[in-house]
């Protein structure tokens, strides 16, 4: 099998153990300890902010203006909103600085 | 009527119900389906790969995600530990809806699991605390759809991506960092949104300049987490909750 075959599955055992590990672990506690559930909260904006941060750096105009539009329109709209605003500024300033 | 035909007819329209309110997630979902495939193709997966990732996992953000470190030729067992801390969230959910599902059989609860999304938690939620059963038969109207469409979507996407001759000018190379930004502004309302940003943003991009990707993401979500937790607890709000 091929290395993008077993990275699929194993990418799919490690969701499905996070879909039924709360279930199976979490719950048969009755507290969890206030600084872990801090560190739970932060997991998310901590790994996605990993992604955009370098990225932001080493893009251009129409990449930063792309993404300033997106966190202005993110005070507002939802996803889908925030989103389709961001892609349509970065799909012209591109047509514009290359 | 037997007893059997009004509890099957019950399930048969607990189910519609269930469908009814999935369709909102069907439809804001369709465009990251498709864009997902595209992407998936413009990062080296075949349309079958794009396919079954999406038939296994499951799980939008997280795909998104693996997609992006697979294009940048990150080592595999980092790819699926994002993977596992980007869908880490859904522990959360586990631990809030095994007791609204607890009374289904096993079987029904292991696929009920599988199809736990964060529209899927949402709503089943606010289901169980208006005092209403979550059943078996209207979770699965609920998720079902969902789950069909999102992996359609996502083999049409990796079909039509491949026909997309210039991927630059159409931003598909960027979309991601959009979407991902997004992501973490829909995060803001959460106790320490904004230090946790900051310091995982600075530790990934020293982390970039310095280490090399793809370290900088590990290094950068490490950062985040741990000052998440060596800040006192009042100052992450999780005290005050009930």
């Amino acid at each position: 099998m091929s290395t993008t075959l077993w990275i699929i599955i194993a990418g799919a055992v490690a969701t499905y153990l996070t879909r039924i590990g709360g279930y199976l672990v979490i719950s048969r506690f009755e507290n969890i300890h206030p600084r872990v559930e801090a560190g739970l909260n932060a997991v998310p904006a901590a790994v996605l902010t990993t992604l955009v941060a370098p990225a932001a750096l080493t893009a251009g105009p129409a990449e930063w203006a792309a993404l300033i539009v997106t966190a202005l329109v993110s005070l507002r709209g939802g996803l889908m909103a925030m989103f389709l605003a961001g892609a349509a500024v970065l799909i012209l300033a591109r047509q514009f600085v290359g | 009527m037997s007893a059997q035909a009004i509890s099957e007819n019950g399930a048969r329209s607990d189910f519609w119900q269930g469908v009814r309110l999935s369709m909102p997630v069907v439809v804001a979902s369709a465009p990251f389906a498709l864009l997902f495939g595209a992407i998936a193709v413009d990062n080296g997966f075949s349309v079958l790969e794009a396919f079954l990732m999406s038939a296994l996992v499951f799980g939008g953000a997280s795909q998104m995600v693996g997609i992006e470190l697979f294009g940048q030729h990150v080592a595999p067992w980092l790819i699926v530990l994002s993977i596992f801390a980007v869908n880490f969230r859904h522990v959360l959910y586990s631990a809030g809806i095994g007791r609204r599902i607890a009374h289904w059989p096993l079987f029904q609860q292991a696929l009920g699991y599988f199809i736990l999304t964060d529209p899927q938690f949402a709503v089943a939620e606010r289901k169980a605390e208006a005092g209403e059963t979550v059943g078996f038969a209207w979770y699965l109207g609920l998720g079902l759809p969902v789950y069909v469409f999102w992996v359609v979507e996502s083999a049409l996407g990796a079909v039509f991506g491949k026909l997309i001759p210039d991927t630059h000018a159409l931003g598909i190379d960027f979309l991601l960092p959009i979407y991902f930004l997004g992501l973490v502004m829909g995060f803001r309302k959460r106790p320490l949104w904004l230090p946790v940003v900051m310091a995982s943003a600075a530790a990934s991009i020293i982390a970039y300049k310095t280490v090399g990707s793809p370290w900088h993401v590990s290094i950068g979500a490490i950062a985040g987490v741990l000052l998440a937790v060596i800040l006192p607890p009042h100052h992450s709000g999780v005290e005050a909750r009930p």
